[in-house]
């Protein structure tokens, strides 16, 4: 299979200027971490918040550049702080943000947010632009209807939809999923894990998956790294963490995530009435 | 005699297009010393019937109901400066954004205090006790220096905690939770209820969590309301709702869950639920 994308040692580190008062000081958001993905898999980040995994997910997104260490997409080395970000690299990777409320620009009607990329990255001429959203207005379960709507009269689930939209006009390879589904309803969530998957069939798509709940990252990833304090404490398939996490962190989310199951309300309950 | 009782509550907003119910008579009653937990996504009513309760909700609200009782106090009845005397005092409520919900100009020792001296009454002296005290019990370390804490000197979690310190400052008889972790990471999160399970518990106060997260539900819950788009879709205890759920709703937000996908897909509320009005009937 090929390699997508690969990080080698990847550091970002974040300088704080001092004030008067204070000396100036440097933050390592992320302490070296090194990964693969292959094409059409998903790798998940699991860690709490300011461990560093929304940094990395800029870093893949080439939104930041790494301060140290090298990444490679489609087996080519890419330095955005050296060579800039050329627009056929934009191409490759899109991202997917938390809130759906805050990507879209409420002046913007549907069509012209999906019409976006395509205006930046491309020369496709205003009629193929307008075929195009269509065409991904329905891949993503919405209807031509809504070319001409606004953001706001759309809910969240339907938002994070045109979110979705919006990253494959341009046939991305990799996806970054910044926490897609933490702002949604239960039953929201499993509509676009669902969509997720389908597009991820559809178009070989390799996702990098950032989340918090373990329930999600099981049902969605291949491969799962768990990060904590900017170092990945823990990365190995699914299979492999969710069995045998080896990190003592790893162990405390495990445990720390609320369980539904008939049994452990039983045992609950049980320790409530011994108490 | 139950702590709170409501009977057919509708709540209904003012809105440019006609008057819209968030709230289509529901009944609801908690005992003392109870856990329950209001299961609904977003649009379900279930903060606004608790807001109801509270008399929170903005002018362009209309509240209505055939009885809404607090430890045998008619609250639909009492003037609002009496009303004010339950509310923060014996009802007390913690919200979903602890930043947002303290105020950002005022150290946390202030606001906690502030309780303290509107309903208590206390002089300076006992009320930075009690603040110390208070700080001491809900687990933030080093309580006395962290009275002069502004909030966004404090994380998310030490922030709820101050929440949850201002909410039982005055041994409230029923805690109203409106969803304390959803803006927080899992291990914070299990803090946080083990901490309010742990307070429920040693001050016998009734608890309500609003949840929708059915973890959160099975982790904390002895009974469960479940409700959609304003009405009540089940009443179980716990344990009969995740191993028997009655209504198509339920079964179809259980089956929702990652946790219990079973092959590649993972059903949808839309899939599974034909009619809401029809499993209404059921609870």
């Amino acid at each position: 299979m090929t390699v997508v994308v690969e990080g080698k040692n990847i550091k970002r580190d974040y300088h704080v200027g001092g004030g008067m008062f204070r000396p100036a000081r440097t933050v390592h958001a992320v302490k070296g971490v090194s990964f693969s993905v292959e094409k059409g898999k998903t790798l998940a980040i699991v860690g709490e918040s300011g461990c560093g995994k929304s940094t990395l997910a800029r870093i893949i997104t080439l939104i930041d550049a790494p301060s140290a260490g090298e990444l490679f997409i489609d087996g080519k080395k890419v330095d955005i702080a050296k060579d800039g970000l050329s627009k056929e690299m934009r191409r490759k990777v899109q991202i997917v943000f938390q809130n759906p409320y805050g990507s879209l620009n409420p002046r913007q009607k549907i069509g012209d947010i999906l019409g976006e990329p395509l205006v930046i990255n491309t020369d496709v001429p205003a009629s193929e632009r307008r075929d195009r959203a269509m065409a991904m207005l329905k891949k993503v379960g919405l209807g031509p209807e809504h070319y001409n709507r606004y953001p706001h009269m759309f809910s969240g689930g339907q938002r994070q939809r045109i979110a979705i939209a919006r990253a494959l006009m341009l046939n991305p390879s990799l996806l970054v999923l910044d926490e897609p589904v933490s702002a949604l309803d239960l039953s929201v969530q499993a509509q676009v894990l669902n969509l997720l998957a389908d597009l991820q069939d559809e178009f070989q798509l390799t996702y990098v998956f950032i989340s918090h709940d373990l329930s999600v990252v099981r049902y969605i990833a291949d491969d799962v790294m768990v990060m904590y304090f900017g170092e990945a404490v823990e990365y190995g398939s699914r299979d492999e963490v969710f069995a045998n996490p080896q990190h003592s962190y790893t162990k405390t989310l495990f445990a720390a995530t609320p369980r539904a199951d008939v049994d452990s309300i039983k045992a609950r309950l049980a320790r409530k009435k011994a108490a | 005699m139950a702590l709170l009782e409501i009977k057919n509550l509708t709540v209904s907003f003012d809105t440019s297009s006609g008057p819209f119910m968030a709230v289509k008579g529901i009944d609801l009653s908690i005992e003392p010393r109870e856990v329950l937990a209001i299961v609904g996504e977003s649009g379900s009513g279930k903060s606004v019937s608790m807001l109801a309760v509270m008399g929170l909700l903005p002018p362009s609200a209309t509240v209505k109901a055939d009885r809404m009782s607090f430890n045998g106090k008619d609250l639909l009845a009492l003037d609002p400066a009496e009303r004010r005397k339950i509310i923060g005092k014996d009802i007390s409520m913690i919200f979903q954004e602890p930043i947002a919900s303290l105020n950002p100009c005022f150290t946390v020792g202030y606001q906690i205090e502030e309780v303290l001296r509107v309903h208590m009454g206390m002089d300076k002296v006992q009320r930075r006790a009690r603040a110390v005290e208070l700080l001491t019990l809900v687990g933030i370390p080093e309580p006395t220096e962290r009275l002069n804490s502004f909030p966004h000197q404090m994380s998310g979690g030490q922030c709820q905690r101050v929440m949850i310190a201002m909410a039982i400052a005055c041994n409230p008889k029923l805690l109203i939770a409106d969803e304390p972790t959803t803006a927080l990471d899992v291990t914070i999160q299990k803090q946080i209820l083990d901490l309010l399970m742990k307070l429920q518990a040693e001050h016998g106060m009734g608890l309500i969590m609003i949840t929708h997260n059915m973890g959160v539900v099975a982790e904390t819950a002895d009974r469960v309301v479940v409700q959609y788009k304003g009405t009540k879709m089940e009443e179980a205890d716990v344990l009969s709702l995740f191993e028997n759920p009655k209504s198509n709703y339920t079964r179809a937000l259980l089956a929702a869950l990652p946790d219990n996908a079973t092959g590649d897909r993972l059903p949808t509320v839309s899939d599974m639920l034909f009619e809401p009005a029809v499993s209404g009937a059921a609870s």
